[in-house]
């Protein structure tokens, strides 16, 4: 229907735009009903996202017809606000931003560079942006997920940590159920986009495939690889995340920082 | 217990001097010096947020002191490994904290920290001193709260402590359950001449349990001495 009232492409796409935020902002105001207040967050969010995605569009407009390292220059740009983000969902934790961005960095960093250098990922600006993109978002989701999940249940069983502390156990010892927990929920949405690929959902980047004309079975076998690399990057990023945020939780003489009503 | 360094020092086992913690801006435990010799039972009295709790931290350092600082049979405990501290300093804290699975794995748990592995007759000895003979194999999640109770002082005690630290170890049960953990107690501290600070906000139980008892008042000492003579003040 928009596209018979908007002929002009940017009219279509901002009205396009405006439509989506506000199916979100729906949802939004009907979780008000039931008092959760999302809505600052939500639109602070959305207005944030739409800002920066536009000036992204603008500088790769530039970077592609730029050298090649600058799109290693913007994914690392990308990797230091990935790891800005998530390490939001550690409050309390002292160097959150530090671990979450070298996390991100080896995680994501470390599959963009071998799957580049093996040819899965073209190393072209058109395609290893996006894709190495893609891979970063997901890390930084997986990260935030562990680290909230972690703060979560530090918080909850401080009384557990501490007991064990207590009786003698070394740090690792009193927090390994918790961090096994927040590793393994964090990996949900990585493993559950697998195994539902093509059965629930067919992600954007195959039905972007598909409508550039794409033979579709390559573009289902690209979106496998993809998912695989997002998995592989996910799963690492977390790894190396819990790891190392661990020994953040704790004071060199073993004292747990992080408890309720500190 | 004395305030001061006392005449017979060699058997003084913990001493605190101008212990002292702050945090969020609320002084907690203000300028404590104390000492503790070795099979004595010091009780820690006081109306709630008086920093009964927060000593006791302080002592197993949980918690890091802001000035002060805990002599352990002469070493300032800064100097032990925390692990090695935390052993010999063993803490029973208000709520037992079990961890998932059966008694007998509880027990192990702390033994299993430096390498030794807790045999089964010395696991059956200690919940026979607990009053929980044959309950090695029982869940913790079918406890009641005065066996989980046993089960954590059975716990501490199975790292062998040189002082056992108990933080209102009955003030989560019932009145039953409450007098069963206290003779309990009893019997393990005054029967092996354990030495043991408990922490109480219950005068009565400080006399029955201790010899001598310290008073806080918003962290600061304000009487300390043999029980009969502080409590009745």
């Amino acid at each position: 229907m928009l596209k018979h009232l908007f002929t002009n492409p940017l009219h279509l796409v901002l009205v396009q735009a405006g439509f989506a935020a506000a199916a979100a902002m729906i949802v939004v105001l009907l979780a008000r009903k039931r008092g959760i207040h999302l809505e600052s967050e939500t639109l602070i969010a959305m207005i944030r996202g739409l800002i920066q995605i536009i000036a992204v569009g603008s500088i790769l407009i530039l970077l592609l017809r730029g050298p090649r390292w600058t799109g290693g220059l913007l994914l690392a740009v990308m990797i230091v606000a990935a790891g800005a983000t998530s390490a939001r969902r550690a409050k309390g934790i002292p160097g959150a931003f530090t671990v979450s961005t070298w996390a991100i960095a080896f995680g994501a960093g470390s599959v963009i560079a071998v799957m580049t250098w093996l040819g899965v990922i073209d190393s072209a600006i058109t395609s290893l942006v996006p894709v190495g993109s893609m891979l970063i978002a997901n890390a930084m989701n997986t990260n935030g997920l562990a680290l909230n999940r972690l703060r979560g249940d530090v918080l909850a069983h401080s009384g557990e940590i501490e007991a064990a502390l207590a009786l003698g156990a070394e740090t690792k010892v009193s927090v390994s159920p918790y961090i096994q927990a927040a590793f393994e929920s964090s990996l949900i949405p990585a493993i559950d986009s697998v195994r539902s690929l093509g059965i629930v959902w067919i992600p954007g980047l195959m039905a972007g495939m598909l409508l550039s004309g794409v033979r579709p079975l390559y573009a289902a076998i690209y979106q496998f690889v993809v998912l695989a690399m997002i998995l592989a990057a996910s799963g690492l990023t977390s790894l190396v995340s819990t790891l190392f945020i661990r020994a953040r939780i704790f004071t060199s003489a073993e004292q747990l920082i992080l408890q309720p009503g500190r | 217990m004395n305030a001061n360094p006392v005449s017979n020092p060699d058997s003084i086992i913990l001493r605190t001097e101008n212990l002292t913690r702050a945090a969020n801006g609320k002084v907690l435990v203000d300028d404590v010096t104390f000492d503790l010799r070795a099979s004595e039972v010091l009780a820690i009295v006081g109306p709630s947020g008086s920093g009964k709790s927060s000593l006791l931290r302080l002592l197993n350092r949980l918690d890091e002191p802001g000035s002060g600082t805990v002599y352990l049979e002469g070493t300032d405990y800064r100097q032990i490994d925390p692990r090695v501290l935390r052993r010999k300093l063993g803490l029973v804290t208000q709520r037992p904290y079990l961890f998932p699975g059966t008694v007998g794995q509880n027990l192990k748990f702390g033994p299993a920290q430096h390498g030794e592995v807790l045999s089964q007759e010395s696991t059956d000895d200690l919940l026979a001193k607990v009053g929980l003979r044959g309950y090695s194999t029982r869940n913790v999640a079918n406890l009641s709260g005065g066996e989980a109770q046993r089960v954590a002082v059975a716990r501490t005690l199975a790292n062998s402590p040189l002082i056992l630290l108990l933080d209102e170890p009955t003030s989560s049960l019932d009145e039953a359950s409450k007098f069963e953990i206290e003779a309990l107690l009893r019997n393990i501290v005054l029967g092996q001449r354990l030495t043991c600070v408990i922490v109480t906000h219950d005068k009565a139980q400080a006399a029955r349990l201790a010899e001598c008892a310290l008073v806080l008042e918003s962290g600061r000492v304000v009487r300390m001495g043999a029980t009969s003579e502080v409590l009745h003040a």
